[in-house]
C-alpha cells in the first residue's frame, strides 16, 4: 500500500510537466495543425537554458525558470516566422518534414554546444526529502509540481478569459471570419506557436533539473507529447492536462509493478490503442486532422 | 535516351571497384547502398501511396535482427515454460527469412495502422518503431538487449547440397548490395507501372474518387506496406552482416530521418529519386568530414532538407526533368508518373 502511494505522489510530480508539454502541444498540433517535431527540442531547450543560467552563469535558480519560459517563447516566435509563415498552405506533410529538417537542426546544435555527456543542475533546494507518512518526496520535486499547476492555471486563464485567448480561439474556429472580425491572423499564428513552445521550454525547465539533461531528452518527449495530445482529444486543453496525468500514471505503475525496462513504452501503447479504438481521444469533440 | 539512364549508372557502378582502391570511400558505397535500398522502399510507401511511415526503421531493424538471430542461434524461454532452442542456419536463409518476416511486420501493421490517416498514421508508425526498439533492448535474453548481436557471420550466397561461398570484405560486399539494389529496383519498377501501381497513386492524389472507381483502398495500402516492409527487411539483413555487429540503437528514429530526407531531396514518386537522394546523402560526409564535426554535418542535412522543401517541393530527380523537357508549363503539380519510361 506504501508503495503505491508512492507511485501516485511520483504520478503527480510527473503528470504537472507531461500536462505542460501536452497543453504546449495540444495548442500546436492539435489547434494550428503542425506537426510539430521541434516540441521535444524546445523542451530540451529550456533544460539546457536553466543549465547555462544556474551553472554556467551562476544566476539564482528561482530567476532560471521565467528566463528560460521567455527564451522559449522567442524561439517559438523565431520558428514560426522563418519555417511555417511561408509555408502557409502547404499540406501537412509538407510542414512536418519542414519541422523534422527543424528538429535535426536543433537537436545537433544542442550536441555541439554542450557535447554529449548528460548534465546536471544544482538547485537551492535541500537534499533531504519530505516525508508524509509512507511517502518521500524531494522539496524540488514539490516545487516542479507547483509550478506546472500554476503555469496550468495561467494558460487556462491566457486562452478562456483574455483578449489574446478569445482571437486565438477565434481565429482556429473561423480564419476568415476572425480575419474579418479585425484580428490579425498571421500575428495570432505566431503567437500560439510561441506560447506553445514556451510551455514545452517550461515543462524541460522544471523536470530538466530533476533528472539530467541531455541533448537526445527532447526525442522522447516530442512523442509523449503527442501520446499527451491523442489521448486528451486535439485542441482540448482539459483533454491534455488529464491526459498528462493519465500517461504519468500509466508508466509509474508499468515501471513499478510490469517492467522498468518498459516505462517508455506506456505511451507508444497509448498511442496506438487509443488511435485504434477510439482515434478522437477520450475526451475529444469530433475532430479530424490530415 | 532516358531509358537507357538506369542501365548506365549500373554499368557504371559495377566498375567502382575496379579502380577505387580506398578501402574508406568503398566502405561508405556500401552503407549508402544499403541505405538507399531502405529510402527505395520507403518510397513506395511515401511517394506512390502517400502514406508517410515514420516507423519504416523498425522493418529495417526486424529483418537485421532476424537475419543475424537465425544464423547466430538463439535460446530462450518462453513465459518462463517453454524453451526455445535454435541452432544456426546458413545466412541465406536468414536473409529470406528476413524478407518474409519483416513483410509479415508490414502486413501488420498496415492492417492496423491505415485506419487512420495523416498524422495519426504518421505517429502511429513512430510509435511502433518505438516500442519495437523497447523490446530489442529489454529482451536480453534474445537480443542481449544493448550490449549488442557480436560476431554475426559474414553474408553467405549458396544452395543446400551444393555448398555455400561466404561473402568476406568490401567488394563482396559492394556487389552483394548491388546486386540486391537492382533487384529491389526492378521489383519496385513493375510494381508501380502495374495496374496496382495506377492504384496507388489514384489513392494518393484523390482517395474518394480512388473508392468511387471501385479501388480497395486498403488492400492496396496494405500490399504497399508489404512489398515496403519487405525490402526494408532485406536492406536490414545486408546491413546485419555487413557490419556483423547490431544493436538496438538500429531502430533509432535518425535512421528513419535518414531514408526521408534521401526520398524528399532525390524526389518522392519517382523510381530514380531515393538513388539520387541516396548518392547526394552518402556522398556529402566523404566531401565534408575533413572540416565538419557529424553534428555539423546533420545540422547540414537538416538544412538542405528544409531548403530542398522549399526550393523544389518536388525535389531534384523533377526538376531535373522538367529542366530537361523544359515544360514549365507543367511545373506546378506534376504527376508522379515513373519517371524512367515515361515515353
Amino acid at each position: 500500500m506504501s508503495e503505491f502511494l508512492q507511485h501516485i505522489a511520483n504520478t503527480l510530480i510527473l503528470g504537472g510537466t507531461y500536462a505542460l508539454l501536452g497543453i504546449g502541444l495540444t495548442l500546436i498540433f492539435g489547434i494550428m495543425k503542425v506537426v510539430n517535431f521541434t516540441h521535444g527540442e524546445l523542451y530540451t531547450f529550456g533544460a539546457y537554458f536553466v543549465f547555462l543560467v544556474v551553472s554556467v552563469l551562476g544566476l539564482n535558480f528561482l530567476l532560471a525558470i521565467p528566463v528560460a519560459i521567455l527564451a522559449g517563447l522567442l524561439l517559438g516566435g523565431v520558428i514560426e516566422l522563418l519555417l511555417l509563415r511561408p509555408m502557409r498552405g502547404a499540406d501537412i506533410d509538407t510542414t512536418m518534414l519542414v519541422m523534422i529538417g527543424a528538429m535535426i537542426v536543433m537537436q545537433n546544435s544542442e550536441q555541439l554546444v554542450w557535447g554529449g555527456v548528460a548534465k546536471s543542475v544544482s538547485t537551492p533546494f535541500p537534499e533531504t526529502p519530505l516525508v508524509i507518512g509512507p511517502v518521500s518526496v524531494s522539496y524540488l520535486r514539490v516545487f516542479v509540481l507547483a509550478m506546472a499547476l500554476l503555469l496550468i492555471a495561467a494558460t487556462y486563464i491566457l486562452i478562456n478569459r483574455t483578449k489574446l485567448g478569445k482571437a486565438v480561439r477565434a481565429t482556429f474556429q473561423d480564419r476568415d471570419t476572425a480575419s474579418l472580425m479585425g484580428v490579425n491572423v498571421q500575428a495570432i499564428y505566431t503567437a500560439t506557436f510561441a506560447i506553445g513552445s514556451s510551455l514545452a521550454a517550461a515543462a524541460g525547465a522544471l523536470l530538466g533539473p530533476a533528472y539530467v539533461i541531455s541533448p537526445h531528452m527532447g526525442d522522447i518527449a516530442s512523442l509523449k507529447a503527442f501520446a499527451i495530445v491523442i489521448l486528451g482529444g486535439l485542441g482540448n486543453i482539459t483533454g491534455a492536462t488529464i491526459g498528462g496525468f493519465i500517461l504519468a500514471l500509466a508508466e509509474e505503475l508499468g515501471a513499478g509493478y510490469v517492467s522498468s525496462g518498459y516505462r517508455d513504452a506506456m505511451g507508444f501503447l497509448i498511442i496506438i490503442a487509443v488511435l485504434l479504438i477510439k482515434p478522437t481521444g477520450l475526451f475529444a469533440r469530433a475532430e479530424r486532422i490530415g | 535516351m532516358r531509358r537507357f539512364v538506369p542501365y548506365i549508372v549500373v554499368l557504371f557502378l559495377a566498375c567502382v571497384p575496379l579502380w577505387l582502391g580506398d578501402p574508406y570511400i568503398l566502405n561508405a558505397f556500401i552503407t549508402t547502398g544499403i541505405f538507399t535500398i531502405g529510402a527505395m522502399s520507403l518510397n513506395l510507401l511515401l511517394g506512390y501511396t502517400g502514406q508517410l511511415s515514420l516507423g519504416h526503421v523498425a522493418f529495417f531493424g526486424i529483418g537485421a535482427y532476424v537475419s543475424a538471430l537465425t544464423s547466430l542461434g538463439f535460446d530462450v524461454e518462453l513465459f518462463e515454460r517453454f524453451h526455445v532452442v535454435h541452432e544456426p542456419w546458413p545466412v541465406v536463409y536468414g536473409f529470406v527469412l528476413a524478407i518474409v518476416f519483416a513483410g509479415l511486420c508490414g502486413y501488420l501493421v498496415g492492417k492496423l495502422s491505415f485506419r487512420v490517416r495523416g498524422a495519426y498514421f504518421v505517429i502511429v508508425t513512430i510509435s511502433f518503431a518505438e516500442v519495437v526498439r523497447l523490446v530489442a533492448l529489454n529482451w536480453v535474453d534474445l537480443t542481449q538487449g544493448p550490449l549488442a548481436l557480436t560476431n554475426i557471420p559474414p553474408f553467405t550466397l549458396g544452395l543446400p547440397g551444393i555448398g555455400y561461398v561466404n561473402v568476406y570484405g568490401k567488394i563482396g560486399n559492394y556487389y552483394l548490395v548491388l546486386g540486391v539494389g537492382v533487384i529491389a529496383y526492378i521489383v519496385i519498377k513493375h510494381l508501380v507501372e502495374s495496374r496496382i501501381g495506377r492504384a496507388m497513386v489514384a489513392l494518393k492524389e484523390n482517395e474518394s474518387v480512388a473508392v468511387s472507381v471501385g479501388i480497395n483502398v486498403t488492400r492496396y495500402l496494405v500490399l504497399a506496406a508489404v512489398v515496403s516492409a519487405a525490402i526494408a527487411g532485406a536492406s536490414g539483413s545486408l546491413y546485419a552482416h555487413y557490419l556483423r555487429i547490431i544493436d538496438p540503437d538500429i531502430f533509432l528514429f535518425l535512421y528513419t530521418v535518414t531514408m526521408v530526407i534521401m526520398v524528399i531531396t532525390g524526389g518522392k514518386g519517382t523510381l530514380a529519386g531515393p538513388v539520387v537522394g541516396g548518392a547526394l546523402f552518402g556522398a556529402t560526409p566523404v566531401i565534408v568530414r575533413s572540416f565538419a564535426a557529424p553534428e555539423v554535418q546533420w545540422i547540414l542535412y537538416g538544412a538542405f532538407m528544409i531548403a530542398i522543401i522549399f526550393v523544389l517541393p518536388q525535389g531534384i530527380v523533377p526538376a531535373l526533368e522538367r529542366w530537361l523537357a523544359r515544360a514549365p508549363a507543367k511545373a506546378e503539380r506534376i504527376a508522379p508518373q515513373p519517371s524512367v519510361s515515361a515515353e
